[in-house]
């Protein structure tokens, strides 16, 4: 078959032929992208997105970063990259600590265990086979008697055959064992999640709101490189079991200036983002970068004030800081890419209908993905765009 | 049955006698060897252990540990070697050459198919594909050898069920552009194909969750081959890698066929990899077929570069599948995957570029064919060079033709959730609306068949 490669050659210039009206930009055919003409949707700038810390300045300057971190360096990372950092930390200064799960001795199909099986070793980074309601369980009795495993699901999407494991087991084993005092906290699940574009029915999903349904567990998403290295070394530390979701379009997205030290950041703490006056919307992941396109648009146009919030930890999640937020703006938009029924943001809703009820303005609006599968050719149309969230803060200002 | 009962059944028998051990006495002599009614343990001196979970076990004072590792490796079926030579000549091939032409054809158009599909994606003109390179004697030779109203189940490398069974061209280009002649109505990604017509299953990416689909539908089958005695008997056959074999719905589905006995070929393709990972780290028993044995189902291996081996497999399988009623039948075709995993991979990052040259070189199921084509004189280069050139040209015309189409209709979106769209739908649907209305210059509607009509439509159409 070798032989046939000039064929080959001779064939991709046929092929191309009829020349395709594509987007001169983009590589790979965008099932779903933004109209030509656009103004809001598609207005995501990593380069230039406040959200990240495009400086080593504004890298150091995060207050939750301790004081030795903040007289060191930074280098500017992606996110795979920085989870692969977290990763070579605690392999480093933990020998608790096991890394593995299916294809990641190679490097794992987002890049993110890159080198680790060849400088720790087979025994501490391994590959599993292809199961994860095996892998998932094998990680619980290893963080049962004493390990600190991390656990990589190559999909959220794929999660489910463990589902049973996740919700029954790593939730319940502390409870269950009494005053046996045995649990499996130091147990770590990460799992690349969200939308791409192209991913369709079980390359996109986002099931943290599966996860938040059960007491127990810990359920984190972070934004950025910064967030993912701080975030995953906490849950790594963390004697609960922790749900680490990546969202993986922001692995080769996202990238900004992340301290080399190693740092932890809180599990019980909402981040500000920006502060604002008029209404606070509430969000998390890759969202995070639709709102702020859409709050720089808002402000401009409507000369208001907006206040961007990173829940961080989905659940058990920071009350407390949402809550002030909202009784000082007096309006709340939550935001997330899975499907509104029974998601996050109803319980976030919920909460500040609840507690904030008399400092409201206007009802608690969802921005959220509809009720309905992500089928490939309406992405676009199902997770929520810029124009969406530009639209909910118009909405909720002019209730 | 569980042990409590037959103990229970034990107590009863001695209390009450024979006669009244089982469910009526005149059913006693059919009663299967599992109903019987059994003593306790064993007597002093019998050979036999009687212990309900292992009836034919004898008693042994050697303390010996099976050891898989130490036993001979389960053969590989072959009909044919590498050269092209039929090895058992009294029984040759069982393929008329007619239908050894048409299955080398369609070898070779998914082998073109697949080049072009590949280069379209790297050109940027589909978001992804899976190649079957290596391994398009298993999926075209097994589904030669099946009835057409058996029903399929893949995974994703097997195309070739589909091309073999009637696929066309425009239907594979249509589901991997998601346009508006799709059948899977632009929802999924390249390469989940699916027919109703053709008994073919659509696609999941989730992998192994076919498995005890196919042993659900192989028992639907098994009491509609009852209770039509008059149709043609009917299999259902699921394909699955060895990978996918690691799941826990591999032992489910192989676990319940077996006790359910349901007319089930299961085909493992046995390609060495599962995306990087080696079957080194899948597994430590010998392939996927040593399994076979610890369901009690009938298993064999066989050597997918040979088209005819597959065939004579496929079809004694599907007998065997329809004897007693239906039982199960497990089939590992080994194979090499060539290809790289899908587009999103490079897999020169965890395997050697001479490995893969290595294999293509040593051996392939469409060169196997063609050699032994060429000595029955039914094949030569010219014929070759034709339809290699005449394929190439309706694959790129297929092609070309499907990538023209419109989009399908943004009704899609949220028809076929649910039977019908729920109020909550149709609320989100209006919302969606509004939004799309208000800022037209952010969303390209008329791409989409129909346009905004798809959703209005949507939002008229009260439950
Ligand atoms: C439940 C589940 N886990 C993980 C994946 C990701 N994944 C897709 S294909 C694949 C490898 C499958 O290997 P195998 O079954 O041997 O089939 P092959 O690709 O070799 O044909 C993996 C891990 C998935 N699709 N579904
Ligand atoms: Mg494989």
């Amino acid at each position: 078959m070798a032989s046939k490669a000039p064929t080959i050659r001779a064939l991709t210039r046929y092929l191309l032929r009829p020349p395709v009206p594509l987007h001169a930009r983009c590589q790979r055919r965008q099932y779903s992208a933004a109209a030509p003409g656009a103004r809001l949707n598609g207005s995501v700038e990593y380069d230039t997105v406040p959200i990240l810390n495009h400086t080593s300045k504004s890298a150091l300057s995060n207050p939750e970063l301790p004081a030795e971190t903040r007289n060191g360096q930074t280098k500017r990372i992606n996110l795979y990259t920085a989870v692969n950092e977290a990763l070579r930390h605690a392999l480093q200064t933990d020998e608790r600590v096991l890394v593995f799960g299916e294809d990641i001795q190679f490097g794992g199909v987002f890049r993110c265990t890159m080198n680790l099986a060849a400088d720790f070793g087979t025994e501490r980074v391994f590959n599993t086979p292809l199961c994860e309601q095996g892998l998932v369980g094998f990680a619980v009795g290893a963080a049962a008697e004493g390990m600190r495993p991390v656990a990589e699901v190559q999909f959220a999407d794929y999660v489910f055959p463990s589902f049973d494991q996740i919700h029954n087991e790593v939730a319940k084993y502390r409870y269950r064992s009494g005053s046996t005092g045995v649990n499996c906290g130091g147990l770590v699940i990460r799992m690349p999640a969200g939308s791409v574009g192209h991913g369709a029915l079980y390359h996109t999903q986002s099931p943290e709101a599966l996860f938040t349904h059960t007491p127990g567990l810990r359920v984190v998403i972070p934004r950025s490189p910064t967030q993912a290295k701080g975030l995953l070394l906490s849950a790594i530390r963390c004697n609960d079991p922790v749900i680490f979701m990546e969202p993986k379009i922001l692995y080769r997205a996202a990238v900004e200036q992340v301290p080399v030290d190693a740092y932890h950041l809180p599990l019980d703490k909402a981040e500000v983002l920006k502060t604002g006056k008029d209404v606070t919307i509430i969000s998390y992941g890759t969202p995070l970068y639709t709102c702020s396109a859409a709050i720089a648009a808002a402000e401009k146009d409507f000369g208001c004030s907006v206040e961007l919030i990173d829940l961080r930890t989905i659940y058990p999640w920071d009350r407390e800081t949402i809550l002030n937020s909202v009784k000082k703006t007096g309006r709340a938009i939550v935001v997330h890419e899975s499907m509104m029924n029974a998601g996050v943001g109803a319980e976030v809703a919920a909460t500040i209908q609840e507690k904030a009820f008399l400092k409201l303005e206007a009802p608690v609006k969802r921005v959220a993905g509809w009720a309905t599968h992500t089928g490939l050719m309406f992405e676009q149309f199902i997770i929520p765009d810029v124009t969406r969230v530009y639209d909910a803060i118009k909405q909720t200002i002019d209730y | 049955m569980s042990f409590r009962y037959m103990l229970r059944r034990i107590w009863i028998k001695k209390v009450l006698g024979p006669q009244s051990c089982l469910n009526g006495p005149g059913r006693v002599a059919e009663a299967p060897l599992w109903q019987r009614c059994r003593g306790v343990a064993s007597t002093a001196n019998a050979e036999k252990v009687l212990f309900p979970g292992a009836l034919n076990s004898q008693f042994t004072d050697k303390l010996d540990f099976m050891q898989p590792s130490e036993q001979n490796a389960i053969p590989t079926f072959r009909v044919m070697n590498q050269l092209g030579e039929i090895i058992d000549k009294e029984i040759g091939v069982e393929t008329e050459n007619e239908e050894a032409l048409q299955i080398y054809k369609n070898m070779v158009k998914l082998s073109i198919m697949d080049l072009l599909m590949f280069e379209a994606q790297r050109q940027g003109r589909l978001s992804f594909y899976m190649v079957s390179a290596g391994e398009e004697g298993i999926s075209i030779g097994s589904a030669s050898a099946l009835h057409p109203s058996d029903v399929a189940f893949c995974q994703y490398r097997e195309a070739g069920v589909y091309l073999q069974r009637g696929f066309k061209l425009s239907d594979f280009m249509n589901q991997l552009f998601a346009n508006a002649k799709d059948n899977g109505l632009g929802r999924n990604m390249p390469v989940h194909y699916g027919s109703k017509e053709l008994n073919i299953h659509t696609i999941s990416s989730t992998l192994a969750t076919q498995i005890p689909h196919a042993a659900g539908a192989a028992y639907a089958l098994k009491m509609q081959n009852i209770q039509n005695p008059d149709q043609e008997k009917r299999v259902a056959v699921c394909y699955f890698g060895e990978g996918a074999a690691s799941e826990g719905d591999f032992h489910g589905a192989l676990n319940i066929a077996a006790t359910r006995q349901v007319p089930c070929i299961f085909i493992c393709r046995n390609n060495g990899y599962a995306i990087s990972t080696p079957t080194s780290d899948q597994y430590r028993g010998d392939g996927i077929a040593s399994r076979g044995a610890g369901y009690g189902i009938a298993t064999l291996r066989v050597d997918g570069n040979d088209i005819f081996a597959v065939r004579r497999a496929t079809k004694e399988a599907r007998r065997l599948a329809l004897t007693h009623g239906g039982q199960p039948v497990l089939i590992e075709m080994m194979a090499y995957r060539v290809g790289h995993h899908s587009t999103s991979d490079d897999s020169f990052a965890y395997r050697q570029r001479v490995e893969v040259e290595d294999w293509k070189r040593r051996d392939n199921p469409i060169t196997r064919l063609r050699k032994w084509l060429e000595r029955q004189s039914l094949w030569d280069d010219a014929a070759e060079k034709e339809l290699r050139s005449k394929t190439r040209k309706e694959v790129l015309k297929a092609f070309e033709e499907a990538e023209k189409e419109k989009k399908p209709s943004i009704r899609h979106a949220f028809e076929g959730v649910w039977e019908e769209l729920t109020a909550e739908q149709r609320e989100h649907v209006s919302e969606m609306r509004d939004v799309i209305r208000r800022y037209p210059k952010e969303y390209d509607v008329e791409g989409f068949e129909g346009g905004m009509r798809g959703l209005d439509e949507l939002v008229r159409k009260k439950a």
